[in-house]
């Protein structure tokens, strides 16, 4: 749900939370009087039973004016258990998981209902959800997956833009790891165990959880969310485009792509992984224990050389690079000022990452033209701290001169002192 | 040579110079083991003649504005010709100033040049100092960097602190509730017109006092001379005198050259009113003790906030300070003592703070 | 400065046996103050002479001539020390604003099929006056002033407040 509510939404969510907030007041008045005495009891009864009123009033629910009874029915203005949960005053009794996605469906899969809330939220999670692997297998009368209440929780259910929900992009993946990291719990299923483990380890939790940007990707970025599902090998190159659009496009133009698509493999996933997803480095394109490339191709073919001539281009940029900053950073050290240099080191930083997204080609050509300008820029800017070395080396030049004349002055004022007080 | 003189002649002869200078003439320096101190001030005196020339200089170029301070100040660091030597000149010979004020300052303390008839030539000498380190504290600002914005920042919002009076200083300060680019144009203002004209007309004081009053013996060589009057010897102010002042700011003009060139002035990253402040900003090294001080003191004192007891406290001293001579007494009594133990408790004072705020994060 | 001394360094004058020619010391002098005289002018005379670069002139630049751009096209020009980003929209408008994106300081750029401003890195996208609309970029691009004087296009950052 996190992902679903987009932006656009997220814009329109103050207005539309006064308006309701008006109606919600005038419904709340009446409610106002209304007596919950299901509370009474339940926030007195240990864990499975119990729900205080404090953890309740966290749930986006009862912040809208629903109440117990509008889940689980009954009588909430009885004091009478025997009353307050009789089947004649339209208590459900306790809800079956298998019941779960219905239910919530009878309010969330009906639009005319959805509007007079929330009128931008979607009513198809759960029509998605009978098209997940979740649904799917709960139709077949597997009670083990996950229905609504595992991932957003139950009577303390908070909006997924809360960032306390268990839905909000930096809890989704803990969330699913409660029973996809669980090798016990998930012993009959044949899947592996160690997404999480892994997905920690990537660039794009590095991203999420460290840097705190919410775009990057996790478990339902990529797998859905109500309607989670692994991708199928022939569309990761799609789901991964939707933010590596250029990567994707020269792949797609690529040789790589007709080969792996024959070969029934994942695009993407073959070089970089899965859940592992590191932040890819050269090393990628070498022959040293990261290299990916060799684990297909002969060494000494076609595709090797271009291999090689790709890598030696990339590696010749990087150290162009770092030799004009060595040199900048050698003429700032010195005092002078560089900043111009510097500005177009940045350039050349941008150069070589176009060089490298365009390795996504697998055409030497197209990394050579990257590679190209990158090094003209950083050429010039390691020329520019050439410079600047000259120019400190004149400045200490013009000092000594002018030392030199003071220090002609000092002995001479000295002797004309001397001859004055003679 | 005839030519000159002649020229000499002919204005003197419409000046009627030679009465002008004749006090000069007559001027003579105490000469005694402990007349190196003597140059003190009159480095100060140069290096602030110094600043006025190349401040002129950079005015040329300099153009206050929050959007353009910076870029100007780049552009005569990268573009002019000797603009990399005018600024690191105008930014050393600012540090050196203020420390041989500070130096001066103290050398008058301890050689108790400060007594009778000199009170006042103590009292506008203060007052210079704190002028000058106005100026240190707004020429600071005008590269507007990053580090001097939230220098300034922090500066005036210790400003802010003092109670009643404080937050109308601070805001006549900043030209605003915040440090933006009026600040910047106030702190122009004040940097090359209200301070020069201040610290001018006070120099004048100050030099006028000099020379009415004479050069102090410190009370020892005083001591000694009158128990041995033909050990008292002086030197006369011009040339004698005068030349090895000179000899001392041609030694000043060659270290302030060597460190422009070796260690041209930096200039930093452009100020960026919506970024967060980086981590231990600090303030030029001669607000420091006080910066450091203020951090020591625990945030209540009693009822009060500490800060503001700090920021109190350090208004009284600087008061008193001002007011030192006029507790000086005439009789040898323990008051004499008591001056010189409080200036040594200051000098250390000053420095190990300054040390303490430089090392600590 | 040493104290241990007990007086002023009291020079002590050439006596009239070993004295150079009179004329010496004032020639010393005198070349010594000549020549600290050209090492103090000759650089502020330098520095007077006003630079062959043109002054950066504050915030406001020349971003692209009249005719420069194409309706619904985009062109990156050199704002301070980042990029910016001039369009001229389907319907003739100029705008301009930072080409930085918000996301991760890619360079972004006008895509005339979208008639949006767009970022490779990470699929990003912008509306014409800057606002972030999709993908990653969790901030709008600083939008700018765009001013038409003769044929030139000048671009300059909004005023404070």
């Amino acid at each position: 749900m996190a992902m679903l509510q987009s932006k656009s939404h997220a814009s329109a969510f103050p207005r539309f939370l006064l308006a309701t907030s008006l109606l919600l007041l005038a419904a709340s008045l009446s409610h106002a009087q209304t007596k919950n005495s299901c509370l009474d009891c339940h926030s007195a009864l240990p864990a499975q039973l119990g729900v205080t009123q404090e953890q309740f009033s966290h749930d986006v629910h009862e912040q809208k004016g629903l109440t117990c009874v509008s889940c689980h029915g009954g009588d909430a203005s009885s004091d009478d258990p025997a009353q307050a949960m009789s089947r004649k005053a339209g208590w459900k009794g306790p809800i079956e998981r298998r019941q779960i996605p219905q239910l919530c469906g009878s309010c969330h899969s009906n639009p005319d209902f959805m509007r007079r809330y929330n009128p931008g939220l979607r009513t198809d999670q759960l029509a998605q959800y009978h098209t997940s692997v979740h649904g799917k297998r709960l139709a077949a009368g597997d009670s083990k997956v996950a229905v609504c209440t595992d991932c957003h929780g139950v009577h303390d259910l908070r909006a997924p833009n809360d960032p306390q929900s268990t839905v909000y992009a930096t809890n989704v993946a803990k969330t699913c790891s409660h029973c996809h990291s669980d090798a016990h719990y998930m012993a009959g299923y044949k899947i592996p165990t160690d997404q999480y483990a892994k997905y920690t380890t990537s660039v794009h939790s590095q991203e999420l959880m460290v840097r705190g940007d919410l775009s990057a990707p996790t478990c339902t970025t990529c797998h859905g969310n109500h309607g989670a599902a692994p991708p199928g090998v022939a569309s990761v190159p799609q789901v991964c485009s939707t933010c590596h659009v250029f990567q994707a496009q020269m792949y797609e133009k690529s040789s790589h792509k007709v080969a792996f698509d024959s070969a029934k493999l994942p695009g993407c996933v073959v070089c970089h992984e899965n859940h592992a997803i590191a932040h890819p480095t050269d090393a990628k394109l070498g022959t040293g224990p990261e290299a990916v490339c060799m684990q297909c191709h002969t060494p000494g073919d076609q595709c090797d050389q271009a291999r090689e001539q790709i890598l030696s281009q990339l590696t010749q940029l990087n150290s162009a690079i770092k030799a004009a900053d060595q040199q900048l950073a050698l003429a700032e050290a010195s005092g002078m000022e560089v900043s111009e240099a510097r500005l177009g080191q940045n350039e050349a930083r941008d150069a070589l990452t176009k060089a490298r997204v365009a390795v996504h080609s697998f055409q030497v050509k197209e990394v050579s033209a990257n590679v190209q300008a990158g090094l003209k820029t950083a050429n010039k800017d390691l020329a520019a701290g050439q410079q600047a070395m000259v120019e400190r080396n004149h400045r200490r030049i013009g000092l000594g001169l002018s030392l030199l004349a003071i220090a002609i002055v000092l002995p001479g004022l000295w002797l004309y002192i001397g001859k004055i007080e003679k | 040579m005839t030519v000159l003189q002649n020229v000499g002649n002919w204005l003197s002869e419409r000046l009627e110079w030679e009465e002008l200078i004749a006090p000069l003439k007559k001027k003579t320096v105490p000469r005694h083991r402990l007349s190196y101190w003597y140059f003190l001030g009159g480095i100060t005196l140069f290096l602030f003649i110094i600043q006025v020339l190349t401040g002129i200089l950079l005015l040329l170029y300099y153009r206050p504005g929050a959007s353009e301070a910076f870029e100007s100040v780049q552009y005569i660091m990268t573009q002019v010709q000797f603009g990399w030597l005018i600024r690191s000149i105008h930014s050393w010979s600012a540090n050196l100033m203020i420390f041989t004020a500070f130096a001066h300052m103290f050398s008058v303390l301890f050689l108790k040049a400060y007594r009778k008839p000199r009170e006042l030539t103590w009292v506008t000498g203060v007052v210079l100092l704190v002028l000058v380190m106005g100026f240190g504290f707004s020429g600071y600002l005008l590269p507007w960097n990053t580090l001097a914005f939230f220098a300034t920042k922090v500066g005036t919002d210790i400003a802010g602190q003092v109670p009643l009076i404080g937050h109308p200083i601070m805001v006549f300060l900043r030209g605003g509730e915040e440090v933006t680019g009026a600040t910047l144009t106030r702190f122009f203002g004040f940097h090359v017109a209200v301070l020069p004209g201040l610290v001018f007309l006070l120099l004048v004081i100050h030099l006028l006092f000099v020379q009415r009053q004479g050069m102090s013996v410190p009370p020892s060589v005083e001591k000694e001379w009158k128990e041995n009057p033909a050990a008292r010897r002086e030197l006369k102010f011009f040339p004698n005198f005068a030349l090895r002042e000179l000899m001392a700011w041609y030694v000043g003009l060659g270290v302030l050259g060597a460190l422009a060139a070796l260690f041209p002035w930096n200039l930093g990253v452009k100020a960026d009113l919506f970024a967060s402040a980086p981590a231990g900003i600090k303030p030029e090294w001669y607000f420091l003790f006080m910066f450091q001080a203020l951090k020591l003191i625990p945030s209540k004192i009693w009822f009060m906030d500490g800060e503001v007891v700090g920021i109190l406290t350090f208004a009284l001293a600087g008061l008193l300070w001002m007011l030192l001579p006029f507790f000086e007494s005439d009789r040898k009594a323990r008051s004499q003592q008591w001056i010189t133990g409080i200036s040594v408790f200051a000098l250390v004072f000053v420095i190990t703070m300054s040390v303490y705020g430089y090392v600590a994060k | 400065m040493a104290t241990s001394e007990h007086q002023l360094p009291k020079i002590k004058g050439p006596s009239a046996t070993t004295l150079p020619r009179r004329g010496f010391v004032e020639a010393l002098l005198g070349a010594g103050f000549l020549a600290t005289a050209a090492a103090f002018i000759y650089p502020v005379l330098r520095y007077f002479v006003p630079p062959q670069a043109v002054d950066p002139g504050g915030d406001s630049v020349v971003a692209a001539k009249v005719g420069d751009l194409k309706p619904n096209s985009g062109k990156i020009f050199r704002f301070g020390s980042r990029p910016g980003l001039l369009i001229q929209s389907a319907d003739g408008q100029y705008r301009a604003m930072s080409a930085v994106c918000t996301h991760l300081s890619c360079t972004v750029q006008y895509r005339p099929d979208l008639k949006e401003v767009w970022c490779a890195c990470h699929n990003g996208k912008y509306g014409l006056d800057g606002r972030n609309i999709s993908g990653p970029p969790p901030r709008p691009l600083q939008a700018y002033d765009v001013q038409v004087r003769g044929d030139e296009i000048y671009v300059s950052r909004r005023r404070e407040g």
